[in-house]
């Protein structure tokens, strides 16, 4: 048996593979539900419901997907550059703070309709900046992207305790390690009255919008596609891998830092320490799922909104605990690159 | 200052240096098994999580701790068997591979623990191995404080340490892991599978990597909770690099990385004046990707790492 490279793709078979993968991974994961002594139809269906039974669960869902659209899109592109960013748990942590600071400090002074613009631009370059370290390291000396961002996630994680526990230390709140608060007007303007739900989702929604069409119709994207594709090739073409590289990692840290400042100041209105459950891995699968798809992000976002929001209704419910749910997000990540590989090759006897 | 300086005088630090550095020499050892072969193991985080809750669990309910040492490394070697299937024949991505297997590892791990155990505010414990006492060595002044009042499983990780130092230099075995990583072609025309090396050299690395995370459970702490592993796994991966994928080096790097991290941990106590404790907290990572920085041009990586083999293909 061994494996041979399609000379075309069926296009059916790009949409069918992340469906397969998401089928397969929920029936692996209901063998676990089933050794909680629960049976797995009755807890999708309780997630179902969790995620889609009521006004409020539908806003909640829409809440959750929307860091997650963000995050999935740093992933996506990226991934698509072969630049392995799996820092957008720090990036987006960056970009909270940086959102903070500027909305509690200057924002006063500033009408919204200005502060608002300038608390996102201030995260979105917090998210750059840290990128953009680990990518100028591995362009100069080589030093692979993966380890340095996964170790700057840490480091970013205990200054975001040092500043909350410091100099941005909100002094009303009860010793509670949290930062100070964002001025109130530019908190961000709700969707649906009397729920979470805020327009951060739309700015989400338009960020994939014009990332798509930046990959589709600029040379910008097509730089961005070679140098995924095949590194040596593009230069070869006259494709400035570097500065396309440092372009790619700009993106990416911004659209990580965004997720942090929408957090903020569509929910919160400060950092604490529990500001994301794990968004920039998540955003990881959201981007594969999606096949590194900007459009398609936005559908994935939502499905790996839907398993959180919904597994913590089931638990609620039915006693299983809520790690299912990343569980079921881990097992589709890897049943998606199983189904990709067999979307451009097949088996051969 | 000359308190910060008199640390270095205290018998305490050094047996500390030993303890912090044997969950590192494991998983460093397991990460450099894998890459040696040309496989990178991302996963290693993911496995050490699962290593610490299964052997924990393993006590917990009534085993003993070399069973739970056991299971452990068997588990490991499992999901190392997944991240090879994965890798190897089916030739996926290493890096998003090796990620997912860490997510999923350690999502199933947190699963299983809570689903086994009823939530509580302080996790339940066993009992974790003691010092072993070695007559004569462990009663020497300073000396027997510092290197021979340690737990088994770390006379275990540097007798690992070593085995693989020469096992990889002097014999045929070591010989065939380091050409796969090399050039599996050549190792084919040796008339020897290089898919089959690596799938093995996976799943020992990872057994490896599962003893580092239960050695965290079963002699430093006596608990499991949640994030305990904090990244020891990605360190290793750097150390690895910081070792330029040789075994004696990496036991030397693990140390010298133990050395800081223990030294840092007392310095909190002596240095007075506000300086945050997140900082002392940031210096592991931080000399992670220094030690990257400064062995980048240094390193001799593996011709074939992350080049996925394929038969009859070039």
């Amino acid at each position: 048996m061994r494996l041979e490279r399609r000379s075309q793709i069926p296009p059916s078979m790009l949409l069918a593979a992340p469906v397969a993968a998401m089928v397969v991974a929920l029936a692996l994961s209901g063998g676990l539900i089933a050794l909680a002594g629960v049976n797995p139809l009755s807890a999708y269906g309780e997630m179902l419901r969790g995620a889609f039974g009521s006004r409020l669960s539908i806003s909640e869902t829409l809440t959750r997907a929307t860091p997650l659209m963000l995050t999935g899109l740093a992933a996506a592109v990226a991934f698509r550059a072969r630049l392995w960013n799996i820092g957008a748990e720090g990036q987006l942590y960056a970009g909270a703070l940086a959102a903070a600071w500027i909305g509690h400090h200057y924002a006063p002074a500033l009408p919204p309709a200005l502060a608002i613009p300038l608390i996102m631009a201030s995260a979105m370059v917090a998210g750059a900046l840290l990128l953009l370290g680990p990518v100028i390291l591995r362009l100069r000396l080589g030093v692979d992207e993966v380890v340095t961002t996964l170790l700057l996630n840490f480091i970013v994680l205990l200054f975001v305790s040092m500043m909350i526990e410091g100099p941005m230390k909100d002094p009303l709140a009860f010793g509670w390690p949290q930062s100070v608060p964002v001025e109130r007007d530019v908190m961000l303007p709700k969707l649906m009255e009397r729920t979470r739900l805020h327009i951060g989702l739309a700015i989400a929604v338009v960020a994939a919008l014009l990332i798509a069409l930046l990959q589709a119709r600029t040379v910008f994207g097509m730089a961005t596609r070679a140098a995924g594709l095949n590194a040596r090739a593009a230069a070869f073409a006259g494709v400035p891998l570097a500065t396309t590289l440092l372009a790619v990692a700009c993106l990416s840290g911004a659209m990580a830092g965004l997720a942090g400042a929408i957090e903020v100041t569509g929910l919160k209105g400060y950092v604490t320490l529990d500001l994301s459950p794990g968004y920039g891995y998540s955003g990881i699968v959201v981007a594969m799922l999606a096949g590194l798809n900007p459009l398609g992000v936005v559908l994935t976002s939502l499905f790996v909104a839907i398993v959180f929001v919904g597994a913590d209704g089931m638990s609620r419910a039915l006693g299983v605990p809520s790690f299912i749910a990343d569980v079921i997000v881990s097992i589709s990540l890897l049943t998606m690159l199983v189904a990709l590989l067999f979307t451009s090759y097949r088996v051969r006897r | 200052m000359t308190e910060a300086f008199e640390i270095f005088f205290t018998a305490s630090l050094w047996g500390a240096v030993l303890r912090i550095a044997t969950p590192l020499i494991f998983g460093t050892l397991g990460a450099l098994i894998c890459e040696r072969a040309g496989v990178l193991n991302l996963g290693i985080e993911g496995i050490m999580t699962m290593g610490a809750m299964v052997a924990w669990m393993t006590v917990y309910q009534g085993g003993d701790l070399w069973t739970g040492l056991l299971v452990a490394a068997l588990c490991g070697g499992l999901f190392g068997l997944l991240h090879a299937i994965l890798t190897v024949p089916l030739a996926l991505s290493q890096h998003v591979t090796g990620l997912g297997i860490t997510l999923f590892a350690s999502s199933l791990t947190y699963y299983v623990y809570r689903l086994s155990l009823p939530v509580s505010s302080t996790p339940p414990t066993i009992e974790p191995f003691q010092p072993l006492s070695i007559p004569g060595l462990s009663d020497l002044p300073f000396v027997g404080e510092a290197l021979f009042s340690q737990t088994a499983p770390t006379y275990l990780a540097i007798a690992a340490i070593l085995l693989v130092a020469y096992g990889m230099a002097r014999t045929p075995l070591g010989l065939a892991v380091r050409m796969t990583g090399e050039n599996p072609h050549a190792v084919e025309a040796q008339g020897l599978d290089p898919i089959r090396i690596r799938i093995g050299a996976v799943v020992c690395g990872s057994a490896l990597m599962a003893l580092g995370g239960a050695f965290l459970t079963t002699a430093t702490f006596n608990s499991f909770f949640p994030t305990m592993v904090q990244g020891r796994g990605w360190v290793c991966i750097a150390l690895v690099v910081f070792a330029s994928w040789r075994p004696g080096k990496a036991l030397l790097g693990a140390l010298l990385f133990a050395l800081f991290d223990a030294y840092q941990l007392r310095l909190q106590h002596v240095v007075e004046g506000g300086i945050p404790y997140q900082l002392f907290l940031m210096v592991p990572y931080v000399l992670s990707i220094a030690a990257l920085i400064a062995m980048s041009r240094r390193a001799k990586v593996p011709q074939a790492l992350m080049a996925p083999y394929r038969k009859g293909e070039r």
